[in-house]
């Protein structure tokens, strides 16, 4: 479950964004588009925390995200929201397995090798657990920062873009993976996007103007 | 997990991983061996001059008096006349006197006529049999012992002076009496026997080699380093004075080709003949004083009124040390010059792979990791380099001291042991080996922690 209200952000004097309050319940799926530079990246960044809003909150179940320190922050982060990327980024010298089991870590300090392998399985990964990120495909790394996303069960997933470098066949294939994950995982799904393939395929939208 | 990580991260790129890796290594190594190196040696040097506060001997240079007569590395000075090292052997500032006389050698280990106070001043006892008592009778330090495979009651000859090579004396076989027990000194590469001995050994070879102790003694005595005929040499002007310097004369081979007549060898029973002390000389003396003003007084005094001098041990190591440090010291910058270019190719590789890493640092953030872990991630990458680099080079620097500890010991009778540990030299060492690897981790990993994620990732 997300909210926002009145959310405010410039960058120097130039640009100012004012961005509509969202709301996204648990299992919902949003979709936030718009042309280029309308500021749906640092939509996403705020929503995400990777950003803080000159004025207005995030709220993300019951936590205001401006009220936490930073080091708070990081970890609200990496336990609540899962982020998936336009380009899929990893740790270049762990395996798939390492990177995803390596999020589980970062945010709850323990290692959930099991779950992380479950959820590579579920995303068609099996055969890859211990490659190295960069010998797989784009639409396998795109899935393994699927499951990293994933991997702490996140109140809120965001996601960036996630098909733009993908061919149709892998676009509609990552995208009902995002929406059918997050409704098993009872998250609140926020995708950023300006592919049509996507504004097909989910009906809540908000376009930026 | 972190340094899990960090570990596969160097790993990642081997090549710089491992550039980085030899050169601490090789820093580190060299560090490692010339401390252990100094420290061996000067202890190694410091024992064995324990005890002895000067050293009588011919004059000539007095660290070779020093080098010759305390460690028998060097040739003897020459030789002195025994009457006359006794009027101050017998001197009241003097507590002990051991007196020294070199002859022969037995496979390269040399055979020194000396008193059994030698063995105690060493602190060397016997593992096994007596002191030696008769001419002839010999007491095997612990390493001879042990290399030539000698126990008590085997018989050996001698080779004439230094060099294994030298003339055997075959007329007259040592007995091995004794063998000294392991001191980690001089005399475990000794054999030691009584002056007499020296004395009658070479004694007797006049009477049948006589030829050829001739073309030693004109060759000697202008050559006091070739030590190898003074005694006999010198020995001969008292012993034989009534040969003719002409008989001598026309058998000149300086090359000591040495003809061999000692297949006239005798069977000898071993009762002692008398030697008389008249006239006899002898190598060195190692004393020590009851009253130090003879350390200060004696130098000057004993070249005044004789044909010897007397040089003190701890002045000649020292001035040797301060040679050697020279080239320690340069050494040693060279090894701090390599470990500074480690440090620099630490930081370049660090630096260098910061740009293509800095979205997966916001990645770890983004998935809940805290800008100080980052940091940690960076430090512990160059430090788990350095550790690795320390752990190689205090190895390889054993490695190296060992084989430096090889060939010593055949040329110098010098051994090291490479696995003692100088804790506080090598522990600076480590430390010193850590700050090089923080400080070239400083930089890259405050960049690590000052990432700004939002704006990596929406420049991607």
């Amino acid at each position: 479950m997300i909210t926002t209200k009145d959310i405010r952000f410039s960058y120097g004097k130039g640009t100012s964004f004012q961005f509509p309050n969202i709301v996204a319940s648990k299992g919902d799926s949003l979709l936030i588009t718009g042309g280029s530079g309308k500021g749906k990246t640092t939509l996403l960044h705020i929503l995400g925390g990777l950003l803080k809003p000159e004025s207005g909150d995030v709220l993300i179940d019951e936590t205001n995200l401006s009220s936490l320190s930073d080091r708070k922050l990081d970890h609200f982060r990496g336990k609540n929201i899962g982020l998936v990327l336009q380009q899929a980024y990893f740790v270049a010298s762990l395996s798939v397995l390492e990177n995803v089991v390596l999020a589980s870590w970062l945010a709850t300090g323990h290692q959930a090798a099991e779950k992380a392998k479950q959820l590579l399985e579920q995303l068609d990964l099996k055969d890859h657990l211990h490659k190295l990120p960069s010998q797989l495909s784009i639409g396998q790394q795109q899935r393994v920062s699927i499951a990293r996303a994933l991997i702490n069960e996140p109140k809120l997933l965001l996601a960036d873009e996630p098909t733009s470098s993908l061919d149709d066949e892998n676009a509609y294939k990552v995208a009902d993976m995002l929406s059918g994950l997050a409704k098993q995982f009872g998250t609140a799904l926020v995708i950023v996007t300006h592919d049509q393939r996507l504004k097909d395929r989910f009906p809540n939208q908000i376009t930026l103007s | 997990m972190i340094t899990k990580i960090a570990w596969k991260n160097i790993w990642f790129k081997p090549l710089n991983t491992i550039l980085s890796i030899i050169l601490l290594t090789a820093s580190v190594a060299i560090i490692t061996l010339l401390i252990l190196l100094q420290d061996q040696f000067e202890k190694k040097f410091n024992d064995n001059i324990d005890g002895i506060d000067m050293v009588l001997g011919a004059q000539g240079s007095p660290l070779q008096l020093i080098l010759s007569s305390v460690y028998q590395v060097d040739a003897p000075t020459g030789n002195i006349d025994y009457a006359e090292a006794k009027q101050w052997m017998n001197h009241r500032f003097v507590e002990t006197a051991i007196p020294l006389a070199f002859g022969d050698n037995y496979h390269g280990f040399r055979i020194v006529g000396t008193t059994p106070e030698y063995l105690t001043k060493y602190g060397a006892e016997l593992s096994e049999g007596k002191v030696f008592e008769h001419n002839f009778d010999v007491v095997v330090g612990s390493a001879v012992a042990q290399k030539m495979n000698i126990k008590v009651g085997d018989k050996f000859f001698g080779s004439h002076g230094d060099s294994e090579e030298g003339e055997v004396h075959e007329d007259h076989a040592y007995i091995v009496t004794g063998i000294a027990s392991h001191t980690g000194k001089v005399v475990d590469n000794l054999i030691l026997c009584n002056i007499p001995s020296v004395w009658a050994m070479h004694d007797h070879e006049h009477e049948h080699n006589h030829d050829e102790e001739g073309t030693t003694e004109a060759h000697n005595h202008d050559d006091h380093n070739h030590d190898h005929h003074d005694h006999e040499a010198t020995e001969e002007m008292h012993n034989d004075e009534g040969h003719a310097a002409a008989e001598e004369a026309h058998h000149h081979d300086d090359d000591h080709d040495h003809d061999h007549h000692a297949e006239e060898a005798h069977a000898h029973d071993h009762v002692d003949v008398p030697v008389s002390e008249e006239g006899k000389e002898i190598t060195a003396v190692l004393l020590k004083f009851k009253s130090k003003m003879a350390i200060v007084t004696w130098p000057r005094l004993i070249p005044q009124n004789t044909k010897m001098q007397g040089a003190l041990p701890a002045i000649e190591i020292n001035r040797l040390f301060t040679l050697f440090g020279i080239g320690l010291d340069a050494l040693q910058y060279l090894a701090y010059g390599i470990m500074l270019i480690s440090g620099i190719s630490i930081f370049i590789a660090l630096f260098n792979t910061l740009k293509e890493r800095k979205y997966e640092f916001a990645l770890l953030r983004v998935n809940g990791a805290s800008r100080l872990q980052l940091l940690m991630l960076v430090l512990i990458e160059s430090l788990l380099l350095c550790v690795t680099g320390y752990i190689f080079g205090t190895i390889v620097g054993r490695l190296a001291l060992s084989l430096i500890s090889g060939s010593s010991e055949s040329e110098f009778k010098i051994s090291f042991n490479p696995l003692e540990f100088v804790w506080e030299k090598e522990g600076y060492l480590f430390l010193l080996t850590i700050f090089v690897g923080v400080l070239a981790a400083v930089i890259p990993a405050v960049k690590a922690y000052g990432l700004n994620i939002s704006k990596t990732l929406a420049n991607a």
